[in-house]
């Protein structure tokens, strides 16, 4: 396809209008409402089901959901999360309550924010939530531990209520008062 | 003590170093934050918002620049001519200041006229100075010993040497209307008078054009396109000596502009409130030469506009411009001028 060049008038070669029409754009533009987000001020709406970083929830009875299956642990890529296991001792204080973990590590400079432990989890007791700019000063920093974890994971609620059940179900065969 | 003060009041070059400073010290903030507004408006332009968080609204960008420039490392790459190369850097930034000395940038400040030196040829002064600046740019592309600098400097060369041509023909009728060589007396022709854009409107144009290709602006940036020449006559300099490159294109936009604003637009002089006459009152003075720096900054406003507006014009396409455009256009305005003032004053 052989496209016509079309032949400029007088006016066109001056180059004037080309000018003008150019101060035009640029006058509208610089009047323009400004596109820039100033960045650590105003942030981006994260959308539903951003996989952002991983945390560890609660339930509405503020207990520990996480039961140290370590299933997580097993299916992480990068191998970012690492658990100590309670061990024989139960805390009496969170209730009947199966192996709440002693320590709960996610290296968050390992983590590739794949959603796998989420996928994994029997328990619902971890998630991937909205944070995507995480920074420290140093690598020790960046491995969240367990309290860490728990404070930035928020509440998650429960509707199953599986501790409830369970104690319900203890009760009606006599195993607790 | 008194004896001491008095022989230095009385000494010529006592005042002349006062003004030396103060212009100095007026044109060095001027040069950093025009490049401040160049970038501020640059933004705008693209929608963005540009550098606002150093200080209050990013006013001590240039504070932060300067202090980046200082601080990085100071590279000289082997393969090039180490005297010439220091000596470029320096060549780009005296010819503007240079320039600035004859211009009156206002009119009277106490006993003192207010330029440096009232040069009876001042005109002829600033173009065989402004024609220096070539030289920094061109001693840059050879100094460095490599390809693109060297087009940088070529293109420069031939760029800056066209269009002298056809910024010393444009304001010849201007001066065969004051029928003076002296700066000043340019703005007091126009003071008494209407101001000489609108006298020769031609010659303005031809002028201001000629202005643009003369600082390496865009759209005749073509000694330092980006797009083709990495960045021209600067690629292989870094830190200060980069600096002084960058910041004595600006120091040229300056004193071109105000060399515009003296020859065109009445220098110093508002045509109302009776800001025509010289200041009688050191209020009055101080006023001019803010009236003076106004207009200045319209022409930077101008400048940097122009930059974010037009794209780089092709290389034939300047030259075509500068030799079989301007020049001829120029010729034809004095000869026009000439026979309107042979019919007029006979």
């Amino acid at each position: 396809m052989i496209v016509p060049r079309k032949e400029l008038s007088f006016w066109e070669r001056l180059y004037l209008p080309a000018i003008l029409s150019g101060f035009r754009v640029t006058l509208r533009h610089f009047f323009k409402k400004k596109v820039t987000m100033q960045y650590p001020e105003e942030r981006w709406s994260v959308p539903e089901g951003y996989r952002g970083a991983p945390y560890l929830v609660k339930d509405q009875d503020d207990r520990t959901k996480c039961v140290s299956c370590q299933l997580c642990e097993f299916v992480c890529p990068p191998k970012a999360i690492k658990i100590t296991p309670p061990g024989p001792k139960v805390n009496k204080a969170t209730g009947n309550v199966e192996k709440e973990p002693a320590d709960f590590e996610i290296n968050m400079l390992r983590c590739i924010f794949c959603g796998f432990c989420q996928e994994v989890c029997p328990e619902e007791a971890i998630f991937l939530q909205k944070d995507y700019s995480l920074t420290g000063q140093s690598r020790d920093e960046m491995i969240y531990h367990k309290q860490k974890l728990l404070e930035l994971g928020g509440v998650h609620q429960d509707k199953i209520k599986k501790w409830e059940k369970k104690e319900q179900e203890a009760k009606a065969q006599g195993l607790t008062k | 003590m008194e004896a001491l003060i008095e022989t230095l009041t009385q000494s010529p070059l006592f005042y002349a170093t006062i003004k030396v400073v103060m212009v100095m010290g007026l044109m060095l903030p001027m040069i950093s934050y025009s490049v401040m507004a160049e970038r501020r408006v640059c933004a705008a332009i693209q929608d963005r918002i540009g550098p606002n968080r150093v200080g209050p609204f990013g006013l001590l960008q240039p504070i932060a620049d300067g202090l980046k420039f200082l601080l990085k490392e100071d590279f000289t790459p082997d393969h090039v001519r180490k005297a010439y190369f220091w000596l470029a850097p320096a060549l780009t930034m005296i010819p503007p200041f240079l320039t600035v000395a004859v211009i009156p940038f206002g009119s009277t400040l106490g006993s003192q006229n207010m330029v440096i030196a009232n040069l009876n040829v001042g005109i002829l002064f600033t173009f065989s100075i402004v024609s220096l600046g070539v030289y920094g740019i061109v001693l840059a592309g050879y100094a460095s010993n490599s390809k693109y600098p060297f087009f940088g400097g070529i293109r420069a060369s031939a760029q800056m040497i066209s269009y002298e041509i056809a910024m010393g023909m444009s304001v010849v009728p201007l001066f065969m209307l004051v029928g003076d060589l002296n700066l000043g007396a340019v703005i007091d022709y126009q003071a008494s008078g209407a101001w000489l854009i609108f006298k020769q409107p031609l010659a303005f144009v031809i002028f201001l054009v000629a202005a643009f290709a003369e600082t390496n602006r865009l759209p005749f940036d073509l000694p330092e396109s980006e797009t083709e020449l990495v960045s021209g006559y600067h690629t292989e300099y870094s830190s200060m000596k980069f600096a002084l490159f960058f910041l004595g294109e600006y120091a040229a936009m300056i004193s071109v502009s105000a060399l515009m604003v003296t020859l065109f637009l009445g220098g110093w002089t508002l045509p109302f409130l009776g800001l025509n006459e010289p200041a009688t009152t050191v209020l009055g003075g101080l006023l001019h030469i803010a009236i003076f720096v106004g207009k200045l900054g319209l022409f930077m406003l101008l400048f940097i506009w122009v930059r974010w507006m037009l794209p780089r014009f092709r290389y034939d396409q300047l030259m075509d411009l500068g030799w079989r455009r301007f020049l001829p256009l120029a010729l034809a305005n004095i000869i026009i001028t000439a026979v309107l003032l042979w019919i007029t004053r006979s």
